[in-house]
């Protein structure tokens, strides 16, 4: 029995790197992909061999700006019922999150996805409803599907929805951090494919290998990182087959394409990243929140919302700090009571972290 | 190497939040046991009795595929020749190790 799981078989694999003998920092940009390094112990075991792996800005909740958490806060607060995924309404913002607002009696609900969204707009008429649409190009394609298919008018959404290979291409050109290999996330390469992240190999030489979520995933992506350097080659390398194809999904691509257009945005611990969002095109206006409520936005419309304070999440999604090394960690930031967004999600780094070094 | 394996992640906690909690971006493996009338919807079982209606607009599936759903919608299918290919990738490359 040969399962991606095998723990044999990943032994062989790191045997295998370790006779390498190699110093190399690798990043990845997907929570899950951390999950499987910490809870497998992958993390340890492959800085062993000489080889690094950390967590850049891949977890869509804890990149989504503190001014976005403000704009969904105002909104619950004027009445709207405000619709959005369950890491998202426990992530602070200046004064409360929405978790807070609704034990004051605020209309929070908590859904699976937009689709819950625009049921609860249906069945709420005389009300309106605000789904906080926050994800990269995995959850885009949702929210695409479910404007295309005309949802009532009282349903509108917080557009958060980001790319991430804009967000790649900004970390490598603030080159505050050393990068031998990137790992690229398998959920939101089943949309995209391969072709998107091309450019980084051949424009900034860097080798890419898009991996699954088994720890014989990873470490197979790891080894195929290491292959690419032994060799001196930089390519995209799918180790993800079973569900990554190099044309992604033509399906997905279609609807985003069709309610989305390119746009630059600012992600927390970064400044604005060119190409980066994902912008409602002119004929899904009337469910763009931003401008449905303008009026009611207007008061924090300049505002300039600050990180909490001490809080590093900025530093640790570009890669440069290590949870552990926050003063916060696991002091005045822990899952129960979290400063910064990345201790929220549990698939923010910290929140891993902490879930298991306990 | 059965599939089914493949997919149930052995209700590891971020499994079994992503079913009973809606948290977001992860993806989970299931298996589509029914379609609805319209076919945009299927009745998705993820083992040991956990079924949820997924979106199926996005994907190509057909009862008894197993698909990889996100906040609601399956996004792809998996492929099960391309799992054992995989697997026997792995199998090449430890080999060429004990030639070496």
């Amino acid at each position: 029995m040969f399962s991606f799981k095998d723990k044999q078989i990943a032994n062989e694999i790191v045997t295998k790197i370790e006779k390498l003998d190699v110093k190399l920092k690798f990043m990845h940009v997907c929570g899950t992909h951390q999950d499987t390094l910490v809870k497998h112990g992958l993390d340890v075991l492959l800085r062993k061999c000489g080889i690094e792996i950390g967590q850049g800005p891949g977890c869509p909740v804890c990149v989504t700006t503190p001014k976005e958490i403000e704009e969904i806060l105002l909104l619950a607060k004027k009445n709207k019922i405000v619709a959005t995924f369950g890491d998202m309404i426990r992530v602070p913002g200046e004064t409360e999150s929405l978790q807070n607002m609704r034990t004051e009696g605020y209309d929070v609900r908590i859904v699976y996805g937009i689709e819950d969204a625009v049921s609860i707009a249906e069945k709420n008429k005389g009300k309106d409803v605000v789904f906080m649409a926050v994800g990269f190009e995995t959850t885009a394609p949702t929210t695409a599907s479910v404007l295309l298919k005309n949802p009532p008018d009282n349903f509108s959404i917080i557009n958060c929805h980001r790319t991430i290979p804009p967000a790649l291409k900004a970390i490598l050109d603030m080159g505050e951090i050393k990068i031998d290999g990137l790992i690229e996330p398998g959920h939101v390469s089943t949309i995209i494919g391969t072709k998107p992240y091309e450019f980084i190999s051949s424009d900034y030489g860097v080798p890419q290998v898009v991996a699954g979520f088994e720890p014989l995933d990873m470490l197979m992506g790891v080894w195929m990182l290491v292959e690419q350097i032994k060799n001196e080659e930089a390519t995209v390398k799918n180790e993800y087959t079973r569900v990554v194809h190099m044309e992604g999904n033509i399906k997905a691509k279609k609807a985003m394409e069709e309610v989305f257009k390119e746009g630059d945005k600012k992600w927390r611990g970064f400044p604005v990243i060119p190409k980066s969002s994902l912008e409602l095109r002119k004929g899904f206006k009337d469910y763009d929140a931003r401008k449905k409520y303008e009026d009611e936005l207007e008061e924090i419309k300049d505002k300039e919302f600050k990180e909490p304070e001490g809080c590093r999440c900025g530093e640790l999604l570009r890669g440069l700090l290590p949870p552990q090394e926050c003063p916060l960690f696991g002091t005045r930031c822990t899952p129960d009571n979290p400063v910064g967004p990345c201790m929220v999600s549990i698939e923010g780094s910290c929140n891993i972290e902490y879930r298991y070094s306990k | 190497m059965d599939l089914k394996l493949l997919c149930h992640l052995e209700h590891n906690f971020i499994t079994y939040k992503a079913i009973i909690t809606p948290y977001m971006c992860l993806a989970i493996p299931g298996k589509i046991i029914e379609f609805d009338k319209k076919k945009e919807h299927a009745t998705v079982d993820y083992g040991d009795g956990t079924k949820r209606k997924a979106n199926v607009t996005l994907v190509n599936a057909k009862v008894g595929d197993y698909v990889l759903v996100h906040a609601g919608f399956a996004i792809q299918v998996l492929d099960e020749k391309e799992a054992h290919e995989t697997l026997d990738l792995f199998r090449e490359m430890l080999s060429m190790e004990e030639e070496n």
